[in-house]
């Protein structure tokens, strides 16, 4: 199928990624803790829980559920990640139409913009060792992949992953890490690997 | 993990109610995690707001009071606090004169409070931030997140409040404020990990016979790991890299050594003692000195340096009353 996603679906892969990172929570923990400050895993579920909370009835359109999924997180994870994946979702909203279903040129848009904004906020290059570094070979391999939304989304997830896996040896220059200098290196970035859960529960629920 | 705890989840909420009941002196907006001054602030005087992640008390909200902080957003453990926690601390703390944001230099610190701002501003608050960037630990570059904030926060909140009690305007606490935070760096060195609650266990490993150098607040691994060394050798570890950092001759100087958490104060004692001679031969004249848990790193143990090069009007301003649950004197 090229196939199309309703607002129902795309519930689904938020509901999706809560449940990804409650089964991660501790590997996300502990990757923190050889790097940062040993709180990811319990932040960004805590953040999830709360947006899950929020859509027992499904939103109008694709914007307003992203709007509300960014604005739960921003006002409840706190740290880094609460700004940074809150603006993926609150910048994603604005670059979709307010009904009807998403494609994959949509949806691919809209993730292009959440990462825009993320970077903008954060101000993270590539190969810093963040989760820049798993979506935006994300975002290339989505458009690469042409229109058939569960191919794109697949191809997405396999280069988040592949994205995650490189940032193992990078020295961090951005965030908790980079005051490790080069400690930082032989470490997985924790926010690559919860961005990944993000791209992977996409394909996930668009292969179902 | 051994911790007067209930559940892990519950730990900043219960210690809040604690605090309230400790400190009637204190308001405390549950909902928010925001710790205020029980009386409003005096109209015409600028608000001073900190706040950031919980776990290194007294800091924050142990400094908010008379002379000092005027409300202190609490985040979760190590977690800084969200915007909204910020607005709110921002709009209750506003007479109208303006705030001040307290800012560490950590990057959810920074973005959270730059949202808060952009929040407080579209609301018609007048709002300047500091952002205290003081650890030599980490070498700074235009292409990192910098350097990260410790001890001259608390040295700049006690100069900075008294000016503000005085009743400066937003503008001139802004620039005593940057000219505080340009003016201090800090190092510490920790002897263990420490355990977040809900973790559950320590952050990271440290063999009996190691310790870490350069390390921060949040129980995160330092520069480098070396063998356990003497109390004089610490000394040196850390006023080595501030004094080198410097390059000028110090001078007039405000001195803070923190525990942070675990390490009893015969050792902090003692630490000072070896490290006051090193201080004066490299040319730093304190004039003040504080030794003590101001800002910890929940149960690590270890201790972090801060050297605040002090002017007669930092001096006059760091003697000034103050009335908080961290810091009394004056008054």
């Amino acid at each position: 199928m090229t196939g199309a996603v309703s607002t129902a679906d795309l519930v689904t892969w938020i509901r999706a990624f809560r449940d990804a990172v409650q089964q991660h929570k501790e590997e996300l923990t502990a990757l923190d803790s050889a790097i940062g400050d040993a709180d990811h895993g319990s932040n960004l579920a805590r953040g999830m829980d709360a947006v899950v909370a929020k859509l027992d009835t499904v939103p109008a359109s694709p914007a307003e559920l992203f709007k509300t999924v960014g604005m739960t997180l921003v006002s409840s994870v706190g740290g880094a990640s609460g700004p940074l994946y809150g603006t993926l979702f609150l910048r994603m909203g604005p670059a979709l139409a307010t009904e009807g279903t998403v494609d994959a040129a949509a949806l691919g848009a809209a993730l292009r913009a959440g990462v825009e904004g993320v970077v903008a906020r954060g101000k993270a290059e590539p190969g810093d060792k963040t989760m820049i570094d798993a979506l935006l070979p994300a975002l290339n391999a989505w458009d690469a992949a042409g229109d058939d939304l569960a191919a794109a989304a697949r191809a997405a997830a396999d280069a988040a992953a592949a994205g995650r896996d490189a940032t193992e040896p990078l020295v961090a220059r951005k965030g908790r890490a980079s005051y490790l200098g080069d400690r930082s290196a032989g470490h997985v970035d924790p926010g690559a690997a919860s961005s990944t859960l993000l791209i992977e529960a996409l394909a996930a629920t668009v292969a179902a | 993990m051994k911790k007067f705890v209930n559940d892990p989840a519950d730990v900043l909420a219960e210690a809040l109610i604690g605090i309230q009941a400790i400190h009637p002196e204190l308001r405390i907006d549950t909902e928010n995690r925001v710790i205020l001054r029980a009386e409003p602030t005096r109209p015409g005087k600028v608000a001073l707001v900190s706040g950031g992640g919980s776990g290194h008390e007294p800091m924050h909200g142990g400094f908010v009071g008379r002379g000092m902080l005027d409300a202190a957003a609490a985040g979760e453990v190590f977690t800084s606090p969200t915007p909204d926690q910020v607005l709110a601390a921002t709009q209750a703390a506003d007479s109208g004169a303006g705030v001040l944001h307290i800012v560490k230099n950590y990057t959810g610190d920074v973005l959270n409070f730059e949202m808060a701002a952009e929040l407080a501003e579209a609301e018609g608050v007048r709002v300047a931030s500091v952002v205290v960037a003081d650890d030599v630990a980490v070498q700074d570059s235009t292409y990192t997140a910098g350097r990260r904030g410790v001890g001259t926060t608390v040295v700049l909140e006690k100069i900075v409040g008294a000016l503000a009690e005085e009743g400066a305007d937003l503008d001139a606490v802004a620039v005593l404020a940057r000219r505080v935070a340009d003016s201090g760096r800090s190092m510490g060195v920790a002897l263990t990990s420490c355990t977040v609650p809900a973790a559950g266990r320590p952050t990271f490993e440290l063999p009996e016979d190691e310790m870490e150098v350069g390390v921060g607040i949040h129980g995160e691994p330092g520069r480098s790991r070396v063998p356990l060394a003497s109390a004089r050798e610490v000394a040196r570890m850390l006023v080595d890299p501030i004094v080198h950092d410097f390059g000028d001759p110090v001078g007039p100087a405000i001195v803070l050594l923190s525990g942070l958490g675990a390490t009893p104060l015969i050792e902090q004692y003692l630490l000072y003692g070896e490290i006051a001679p090193l201080l004066a031969d490299a040319g730093v004249d304190v004039q003040r000195v504080l030794v003590g848990d101001y800002i910890t790193s929940l149960d690590m143990a270890g201790a972090s340096l801060t050297v605040v090069k002090a002017d007669d009007e930092m001096l006059r301003l760091w003697d000034a009353p103050v009335v908080t649950p961290g810091l009394r004197w004056g008054a």
